[in-house]
């Protein structure tokens, strides 16, 4: 059997991976691809934490798998929003670069 | 699931269905008072049976509602705390959609969408003050923030589109570091729930003496107030703030600032004092710090502002400072842990009526004058003297003088972290109390404008009545706190109780 912490660090370099292309990318449409690599880096993490937690025998060995299945539902609702408001701002000022996006500033 | 757990549930129910009833209502009919009146009338159905469940906790004497031992699988907690924050957002909520029967014309078609994205947020923020589970919590949160962003985005200009992708993104990154903390303490502790995650917690602290338990659930601590963070506008997740209260249409912006605020500081509440109760001394420090910024950052940035919109949105990341200095207040002197939760849950309700004035008044005058500059609200003394009125009442609240029931709630805040004992909160109140006088140079620099200066225009500025009937009991809120704060501080003192298991 892998190693718990295998998987984790396998979570927290994807999680990494993700954070830095939220906060480097211009394009939103790649910011909200980076921050689905963050949920999805969760996902692993939380899995691999259920069914470490099953191996050991302890309670509430599904948690786990039940809130990945939630994660990934509501990202899809996230994601269709996020495009619905980035087609919007397309529309308004014909750029998605999130570099040009500065009417709103001090 | 049983036919009680339906019973429990029902506020919420009522407040979806009333949601997809809205939805379906503008799709038979184009009568804007007719959508108006259905959304305000339709909030009646969740406030009573809240107001039922509060009966029945009153007539037991109980602070909580579990009588089947599992209220819908130890997801949810109804209890005063989450029927506390339960009135206060459907109040919030019935106010704004009332002011919003003049600006929703903006909105052309799309005036149901918006009033039922609201009551879905509601709805949100109303599952989120009950939640006592990791997955109810993030699912309750994301209920909270997708409809907001969508409102944020919801005017035909640049300017409200680039609101909601700043809130939109900025949120889904700030969710996604604290799903991550979340993962790593179900990790760490094999639970979603929070009691059982305190069991755990104070079965690792007493193993060794290292902070927090140990380096995960520092991490997972740090990663959880990233997400709270940003729901509750504090510095340094505050980036998005001034840009979404410039560009996202007003009434949107005051709900926003009111009752989303009021659910991020309830889940606070209960993540800390229920969750991390275990780990003690540790965790307060952090929030300590996080209200310092707060304070400070809000403060200095709002003297430097001209847009009206966007000084609010600096002066509430400013407030979420305050309240933060009544959660980090966690131990007094004498043992007891209400005094400084308390006095958040005093100092939410006194900010919601503030707040909801100052915001309502700049809906009304915005509509008319089509601008958002404090210039323009030169003279506005003599063209609406309602507003004036009514705006330089919620500023002077908002600085903390009295009669107004913002001055208790900073009493109240304050003296909690004093009580506490602890050298580094006494300083914390002398950075609050330096702040409140930095804070009263650009509220009244406002008032200045409009009482003082001769107006641009001479033509009147008013309101058609729902309009003014709102802003008048948002007004008479904040002087009824300010005269007669007992009767609400009493019911907070009694709402925290159940946070110490009461």
């Amino acid at each position: 059997m892998v190693p718990l912490l295998y998987f984790q660090l396998l979570g927290a370099a994807l999680f990494g991976i993700g954070l830095y292309g939220a906060l480097a990318r211009r394009s939103a449409v790649l910011i909200i691809l980076s921050i689905e690599l963050m949920l999805n880096a969760v996902n692993i993490n939380l899995i691999a934490a259920a069914s470490y937690l099953n191996g050991i025998g302890r309670f509430a060995a599904f948690d786990g798998q039940i809130i990945a299945i939630f994660v990934i539902t509501v990202a899809a609702a996230e994601v269709g929003l996020a495009f619905a408001i980035i087609l919007r701002m397309y529309r308004n000022r014909g750029t998605i670069n999130v570099d040009e996006i500065n009417i709103l500033k001090w | 699931m049983t036919a009680y757990d339906l019973y429990l549930v029902s506020p919420l129910l009522a407040l979806a269905g009333l949601a997809m009833m809205v939805i379906i209502v503008d799709l038979l009919t184009r009568r804007t008072g007719l959508l108006v009146g259905v959304a305000f009338v339709g909030l009646a159905a969740p406030a009573a049976l809240s107001a039922w469940q509060l009966a029945e906790l009153v007539s037991t004497g109980e602070s909580r509602l579990s009588a089947q031992g599992s209220v819908v699988l130890h997801t949810l907690s109804i209890d005063r705390f989450s029927l506390f924050f339960n009135f206060l957002i459907l109040a919030a909520a019935g106010l704004v959609i009332l002011v919003s029967t003049d600006y929703s014309r903006r909105m052309e078609r799309l005036q149901g969408e918006f009033f039922g994205l609201l009551l879905l947020s509601a709805t949100g923020m109303m599952l989120l003050v009950s939640a006592t589970e990791l997955i109810t919590m993030y699912i309750a949160l994301e209920l909270t923030t997708l409809p907001l962003a969508a409102m944020a985005a919801f005017l035909p200009n640049g300017r409200s589109s680039e609101a909601g992708m700043k809130f939109l993104i900025i949120g889904a990154l700030s969710s996604a570091l604290m799903l991550y903390g979340m993962a790593l303490i179900y990790g760490f502790t094999g639970s979603t729930r929070l009691d059982e995650i305190a069991a755990a917690l104070s079965a690792g602290a007493s193993a060794g003496a290292f902070p927090f338990g140990s380096m995960a659930v520092l991490l997972a601590i740090v990663l959880l107030l990233a997400g709270f963070g940003f729901k509750m506008s504090a510095a340094p997740f505050q980036m998005w703030v001034p840009d979404v209260y410039e560009g996202a249409p007003t009434p949107m912006v005051a709900f926003l600032s009111v009752a989303s605020k009021a659910a991020a500081f309830a889940l606070v509440l209960r993540v800390f004092y229920v969750g991390f109760d275990a780990l003690g001394g540790d965790w307060w420090v952090l929030l300590a710090g996080l209200a310092a910024l707060s304070m400070t950052i809000g403060n200095l940035v709002a003297i430097a502002q001209r847009n009206i919109k966007r000084l609010f949105g600096y002066s509430t990341i400013a407030h979420a400072g305050y309240i933060l200095v009544g959660v980090a207040a966690v131990a007094s002197v004498d043992g007891t842990a209400t005094f400084g939760p308390s006095s958040v849950l005093f100092y939410l309700a006194a900010y919601t009526a503030a707040n909801l004035t100052a915001f309502f008044a700049i809906v009304c005058i915005g509509n008319r004058i089509n601008s958002d500059e404090i210039a323009d609200y030169s003279g506005m003394l003599r063209r609406a003297p309602f507003l004036a009125i009514a705006l330089g009442l919620a500023l002077i609240a908002l600085i903390g003088v009295p009669p107004t029931g913002l001055f208790f709630a900073k009493i109240y805040v304050f003296a909690a972290a004093i009580n506490t004992g602890e050298s580094l909160m006494t300083w914390l109140v002398i950075i609050g109390v330096v702040n409140s006088a930095v804070s009263a140079y650009y509220y009244l620099r406002i008032i200045k404008v409009m009482f003082l200066q001769t107006p641009i225009h001479t033509e009147r500025v008013g309101a058609s009545w729902p309009v003014n009937v709102a802003l008048g009991i948002a007004t008479l809120a904040i002087l009824w706190l300010g005269v007669a704060p007992t009767p609400l501080l009493g019911a907070a003192e009694r709402a925290v109780s159940v946070l110490s298991g009461g």
